[in-house]
């Protein structure tokens, strides 16, 4: 018999019932909540006269809709200026309070975007099945956990069951070898492969990131390439546990010590995909071929090296493609054949579930720091993405850094990235955006989003277009 | 979930095809942080003359009279009759969750868009399929019968009004669960104990999986 994937592994070590039409009854370890995708979940618990199945599973925290800026923030829930995000703010309070699901409320430390807060506290750990009504929930993949986002109704089955009614996905294996190169990040790595497989790649696989390049990557960067799955269409990305996982897990709140740990290592050490595993597909890159990337049309595959220019119509091999082309150069205005570096830059955006931990608010600073935003750029969000990061960030000094830069350094939350609070952009309005997603109107009605790392927003910000970031740092 | 078992009711018909989930539940009314309370705002495009707003007081708008379901002999119906392709569109579970709260019990159409169709069983609202040509009787007789009641016994699988009567399919698992009013929870409780044993061993093996969450 063949040896199993990391994903058979945690398949296997969830299932509590196999069904005759191929679906499956999988527990599930841990189920975070928040305002948007939640309330219709709580009234049918109520309606039905049903409870959570269990407590200590749950935690909850509001970001997509509340406001990140300090004075509205300071004014609790009354100072959200939408009324309907208000409410909605209101009923995850309400929610959690009535059925005892712990909340990480606004202003609490420990609140944060789901996908930042949940792996910061320890809430998943290794070896866990994460859901949460958000399609980033791959984030959690980073560490070894089998996660991913669900739809309102199953918010409720889980509360109400524990469990989520399934069916088993393919194995894909996605392996980065080699060492990449100066300036280049997760973000870079994992907007190349979406370029290579393109937005439906990973349709019907859960994805196991594999190779040197992984290896070698902290776990934030991790969380930053399993957040973006999605995007290549697999609702599950994940790494396998080294000493770097181990060692990020120790010592967060929710995560075992003593005996207890020592137990728990020892299990976790397990979760890596057998030598002899067999994977459905597997795709291969080479990490030193890498070079920083920039989207440059509406969806996260039109993606190309910043020493690259912009498609033109008429070289796409096919009516289709053309089409495609043509109509997202027609939304963001830009020219086929132009520079990559010629796009100019109206606003920035440094946040998001995918680049809003402290390392991306390090590689963010580390730019920004002696220089000044350029003129014409509007607007420079930076948005930590939980309050420990913010905190963390802080002491560090990062915020005098970006306020001397001449950038805004905000309350946590999920910000500009969807647009749901009053970070926005305007119609026609280009973005440098550490995000996930460059629909039409994502950002804001008529928005220009670029996708780029954190350091190549910060240098897109200082130079007023897009910037090859490598040539604004020395190499050390 | 309401189970379903047999069903008479006044019928009103909705002669149109392809009518999306937009129209039966506009995008302004997904905001709303409830699962119920739709039932005002169902059709509102077509229903009432204004916009309205999820906060609008649907009772001071002025209705459109020419639509069907604002006509004196439809008030009260709980048997939508449709035309093919209902539900398309947009996959918001709001569109059930409208009619329901309206009062319709069953829509009866010649085919109904997939994600609708599957959206209907989670929420005890029972999507009939007919042949276009039974259809096109049961809209005829509606309309040349004011107060005509259609009857539809889901055990039996018919579907009954004055002279006419017709049967219809209907997947065994899910009529299983719509006569005993079960939605997806109410068939994993079923599963209760295997979900209560596999916690009990899975403590025993990563006890750290349990207990950890609770307020520092
Ligand atoms: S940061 Fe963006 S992608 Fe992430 S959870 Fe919030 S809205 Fe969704």
């Amino acid at each position: 018999m063949a040896g199993m994937t990391l994903y058979d592994k945690l398949w296997q070590s969830h299932l509590v019932e196999s069904r005759d039409d191929g679906s499956a009854l999988l527990y599930i370890d841990r189920h975070i909540l928040h305002e948007v995708t939640s309330p219709q979940a709580f009234e049918g618990l109520r309606l039905a006269g049903r409870k959570p199945w269990r407590l200590d599973t749950n935690i909850a925290t509001p970001d997509h809709n509340i406001s990140t800026d300090r004075a509205e923030r300071k004014a609790g829930v009354a100072g959200i200026p939408d009324k309907t995000s208000r409410l909605q703010v209101q009923t995850l309070d309400d929610n959690c309070d009535h059925f005892g699901i712990v909340e990480y409320k606004m202003n609490e430390l420990g609140q944060g975007i789901v996908h930042v807060m949940g792996p910061e506290m320890g809430v998943t750990m290794p070896g866990m099945t994460v859901v949460c009504g958000d399609s980033h929930t791959a984030t959690h993949g980073a560490l070894a956990c089998l996660a991913h986002g669900i739809g309102t109704s199953e918010v409720e089955h889980v509360l109400a069951t524990q469990c989520l009614v399934t069916k088993k996905m393919k194995n894909m294996r996605i392996t980065v070898d080699g060492k990449l190169g100066f300036g280049v990040t997760p973000k870079d790595v994992v907007l190349a492969i979406i370029g290579k497989i393109g937005t439906a790649g990973g349709t019907g696989y859960a994805i196991e990131f594999a190779g040197q390049v992984f290896r070698d990557m902290s776990i934030e960067g991790r969380m930053t390439v399993c957040n973006m799955a999605i995007e290549a269409g697999a609702r599950v990305g994940m790494v396998a546990v080294d000493d770097t996982t181990i060692d990020y897990v120790q010592g967060r709140q929710f995560v075992p010590t003593g005996d207890l740990w020592q137990q728990a290592v020892e299990y976790w050490r397990t979760l890596v995909s057998d030598s002899d595993a067999q994977f459905d597909a597997e795709v291969v890159l080479d990490g030193s071929d890498i070079a920083p990337q920039v989207t440059w049309g509406n969806s996260p595959e039109m993606v190309a090296a910043v020493t690259d220019t912009i498609p033109r119509v008429e070289q796409q091999a096919s009516a289709e493609q053309r089409a495609a082309v043509a109509r997202a150069l027609e939304y963001m205005g830009l020219e086929g054949g132009s520079a990559i570096t010629d796009i100019p830059v109206d606003r920035v955006f440094i946040g998001s579930c995918t680049n809003s931990r402290i390392e991306d608010m390090r590689a963010a600073a580390a730019v920004a720091k002696g220089r000044r935003v350029a003129d014409s750029v509007k607007q420079v969000l930076v948005v930590p993405g939980s309050q420990m990061v913010k905190q963390q960030a802080e002491a560090e000094g990062l915020d005098k850094i970006f306020i001397a830069a001449g950038m805004q350094w905000r309350e946590p939350g999920c910000s500009m990235c969807l647009a749901m609070n009053s970070d926005k952009l305007g119609a026609g309005e280009h973005c440098a955006s550490t995000s996930n997603r460059n629909f039409e109107g994502r950002q804001g009605n008529g928005g220009r989003t670029h996708l780029v790392s954190p350091a190549m927003a910060a240098a897109a910000a200082v130079a007023g277009h897009i910037v090859d970031v490598r040539t604004m740092m020395e190499e050390h | 979930m309401q189970a379903f078992t047999t069903h008479q009711g006044l019928a009103a018909p909705m002669d149109r095809a392809n009518v999306d989930t937009d129209m039966i539940i506009p995008k302004q009314f997904l905001k709303s942080i409830r699962r119920s309370g739709f039932g005002p705002n169902l059709f509102d495009e077509l229903r009432y003359l204004d916009v309205g707003e999820p906060d609008s007081d649907n009772s001071g708008r002025p209705l459109n009279s020419e639509f069907v379901l604002n006509q004196p002999r439809y008030q009260g119906a709980s048997v939508l009759l449709a035309r093919k392709n209902f539900g398309c569109g947009s996959s918001r579970e709001h569109a059930p969750w409208a009619l329901e709260d309206y009062g319709f019990r069953t829509v009866i159409a010649p085919s109904f868009a997939d994600i609708f169709y599957n959206n209907c069983f989670k929420n005890g609202l029972l999507p009939v399929v007919l042949t276009e040509s039974q259809v096109e009787q049961l809209f005829a007789a509606v309309y040349a019968t004011p107060g005509l009641q259609i009857c539809v016994d889901l055990p039996a699988q018919t579907v009954t009004a004055g002279e006419l009567s017709f049967s219809f399919e209907i997947d065994a698992f899910r009529k299983e669960c719509l006569l005993k009013g079960l939605d997806e929870i109410g068939l994993t409780l079923q599963s209760s104990s295997a979900i209560k044993a596999y916690e009990s061993a899975r403590a025993a093996q990563h006890p750290w999986v349990f207990g950890a969450i609770k307020r520092a």
